[in-house]
């Protein structure tokens, strides 16, 4: 068994055998021609075959692969007709009385070097289109067909690179996966794996290449850029069982993205996802989730050496709201203290922290901290759908503190003829037993309440959720625990107001129909979870 | 002879999919020169290898040069490129 790394460009696992991938060596001698106009007629007659070629790989991409990425091949088609690249060869062909073929070659090596010798990456790997281009007019030159590497069964197609009409050509039927020697992400051989769903693995070095032969067993595992070859029965069955949860996970979202989040009897509820960074936002949009109920804003804080500025995290904040293009988004003000500490925020070392100075205590207590964090999500609503969300209430008091803050805030950014949005929701976790039995007093004062099930969890049972030896005693389903929610949920549709749940009972799907028995609007998720849910709620029938 | 200064907008720069876009409307234009002075590089819009390897980048300005037959009407459409991003 042998293992090597390379980079995985699409997330899936194939196992099966390996074949290498054969090309036609492209060898060209120099010879001297008498007839210069003759080669460059046989140059001409070669383009329009190369034209026609690409337009038919062009029309199979586009099937295959989608217009954006059958583009290529449209921009190959343009690249034979580039001025500077004819000048060349026709320029070799007059001055050295050579033939085509060797006149193509030398251009090829001249334009490929140029691209390969440029800063920018991007531009560098366009190497790899010139060469693709150029060895199909000479192998047009020489009348040899296209490369190919038919075989009857699903095979691991290993070669030291793959230009791109060689990757659309391949049958998709028959391949597995793609390794590659070298390439990198930008290449598009990556890209278009990516769009053909096929796992690929590019830049595995080339010790992997001298080490197989055809007929090897080896299995890809395109999520971590490991190939295995030869693999023991051990992690043979490791990375079995690994496919099928993948791909039982993927039919999931085949079947369900874009599905509504209703139950047989029509009764419908919101599915959010949860993220601690701006990061996190492709898996949200990519597992459908409807918005973010959660955007954990204590990472600006973690990942900072200090105070971060308001500009830093208007232009976070922004980029959530407009990647999001218009869906909910609530971002919770800084949560720091208990088991997320912050050096430069000075803390003092507490006997119970979860107990202790943590987030909006530290925000009222430190309000130029808060402030700078609200002005910057004021100033970044006009960009998307923005509610703001505080964490730890306890009490009507504090509540009307923050609510006068932010008034303040808001009026500053008038003063200063900064534009905010009107529809901003403001909205409290309800995360604290007091918070939840006054819930009554509460809902009238804001937009929406968001259950924090975690911390609920521990203060209602008064068990620390650090500690492992009290695992056995933490009872998530504690009837206290989902009758403050229950509470809390009529107190909030009492007073107009919404009520979600972002801890991790919102992904409990035992629970999926208690919550919506409550009349929850939205559970707010891990993205990985989202999909799960929605398939739990369209199985409910409330009716019943 | 006709100019205009233009910036580029579109976050990715003169890749191979605007940059081909450029050359094909440019090289509509036969009887026009259209030449880009960019990053101090004199590039013809109507060779995509040139356009590709100036590394024109998002935020670089452009001065678009038209001369010959219909070049207003060249440079209107080459500027209107630049402006629109190229549809990115």
């Amino acid at each position: 068994m042998e293992k090597y790394m390379g980079k995985g460009v699409y997330g899936a696992i194939a196992i099966g055998k390996i074949s290498v991938f054969k090309r036609k060596e492209v060898s060209v001698k120099r010879t001297r021609v008498e007839d210069t106009n003759y080669e460059k007629q046989r140059v001409e007659n070669a383009k329009a075959l190369a034209t026609s070629q690409l337009q038919e790989i062009y029309d199979k991409a586009l099937k295959e692969v989608g217009e954006a990425n059958a583009q290529i091949f449209e921009i190959h088609m343009m690249m034979l007709e580039d001025i500077d690249y004819n000048d060349s060869i026709q320029n070799i062909i007059d001055t050295q009385s050579v033939n085509a073929e060797y006149a193509v070659a030398v251009t090829s090596d001249n334009f490929a070097e140029m691209f390969g010798a440029m800063d920018d990456a991007y531009m560098r790997e366009r190497a790899a289109d010139i060469k693709d281009i150029s060895n199909r007019l000479i192998r047009n030159l020489q009348s040899e067909g296209e490369d190919n590497s038919s075989s009857d069964d699903k095979v691991i197609i290993c070669s030291d690179d793959l230009a791109p009409s060689e990757t659309v050509l391949l049958d998709k039927d028959k391949v597995l996966a793609f390794v590659t020697a070298y390439g990198s992400s930008n290449s598009h051989t990556a890209i278009l794996a990516r769009n053909m769903n096929i796992p690929a693995i590019i830049g595995v070095g080339e010790e992997f290449l001298k080490s197989i032969k055809d007929g090897d067993s080896a299995i890809v595992d395109g999520f971590t850029g490991e190939v295995i070859v030869n693999p023991d029965e051990e992690v043979s069955n490791k990375l079995l069982l690994k496919k099928q949860q993948d791909e039982e996970k993927k039919k999931l979202l085949q079947n369900l993205k874009g599905k509504e989040n209703v139950t047989i009897d029509g009764k419908k509820i919101n599915i959010y996802a949860n993220i601690g960074s701006v990061e996190n936002i492709g898996a949200v949009l990519l597992n459908d989730a409807g918005g973010i109920g959660l955007f954990r804003s204590e990472f600006l804080y973690l990942e900072s050496q200090d105070y971060p500025t308001e500009e830093q995290q208007f232009v976070a904040y922004k980029k959530v709201l407009e990647s999001m293009a218009g869906k909910k988004v609530i971002i919770r003000t800084l949560d720091i203290g208990a088991d997320k500490q912050v050096d430069y925020f000075g803390l003092k070392k507490e006997e119970n922290p979860a107990l202790g100075y943590r987030a909006i205590r530290i925000c009222l207590t430190r309000p130029e901290i808060f402030k700078t964090q609200l002005r910057a999500l004021y100033r970044a609503s006009v960009y998307g759908k923005l509610g703001i969300m505080f964490p730890m209430i306890t009490s009507v008091s504090e509540l009307e503190k923050i609510l006068g803050i932010c008034e303040e805030v808001k009026s500053e950014l008038n003063a200063e003829g900064i534009e905010i949005s009107d529809s901003i929701e403001l909205g409290i976790m309800i995360e604290t037993p007091a918070a939840a039995v006054i819930s009554d007093l509460l809902a009238p004062m804001v937009d929406f309440f968001s259950v924090g099930t975690n911390d609920l969890t521990q203060y209602t049972l008064a068990c620390d959720r650090q500690n492992p030896e009290l695992e056995d005693f933490i009872d998530t389903h504690h009837e206290a625990i989902l009758r403050l929610i229950k509470m809390a949920a009529d107190n909030a549709h009492k007073h107009g107001a919404w009520i979600g749940i972002c801890g991790e009972l919102a992904a409990d799907t035992t629970l999926t129909e208690t919550f919506m028995r409550m009349g929850i609007d939205e559970l707010s998720v891990s993205p990985g979870f989202v999909l799960k849910v929605r398939e739990t709620v369209r199985g409910l029938d409330l009716s019943k | 002879m006709v100019s205009k200064t233009v910036e580029v907008i579109n976050a990715q720069g003169m890749h191979m999919r605007p940059a081909g876009i450029l050359a094909k409307a440019a090289a509509a234009y036969k009887e026009c020169n259209i030449t880009m002075n960019v990053n101090d590089k004199k590039v013809n819009a109507k060779a995509l290898m040139q356009i590709m390897s100036a590394c024109i980048k998002c935020g670089n300005t452009v001065e678009i040069v038209c001369e010959g037959t219909d070049e207003q009407a060249a440079l209107d459409e080459v500027s209107g490129l630049f402006e629109s991003g190229f549809g990115e």
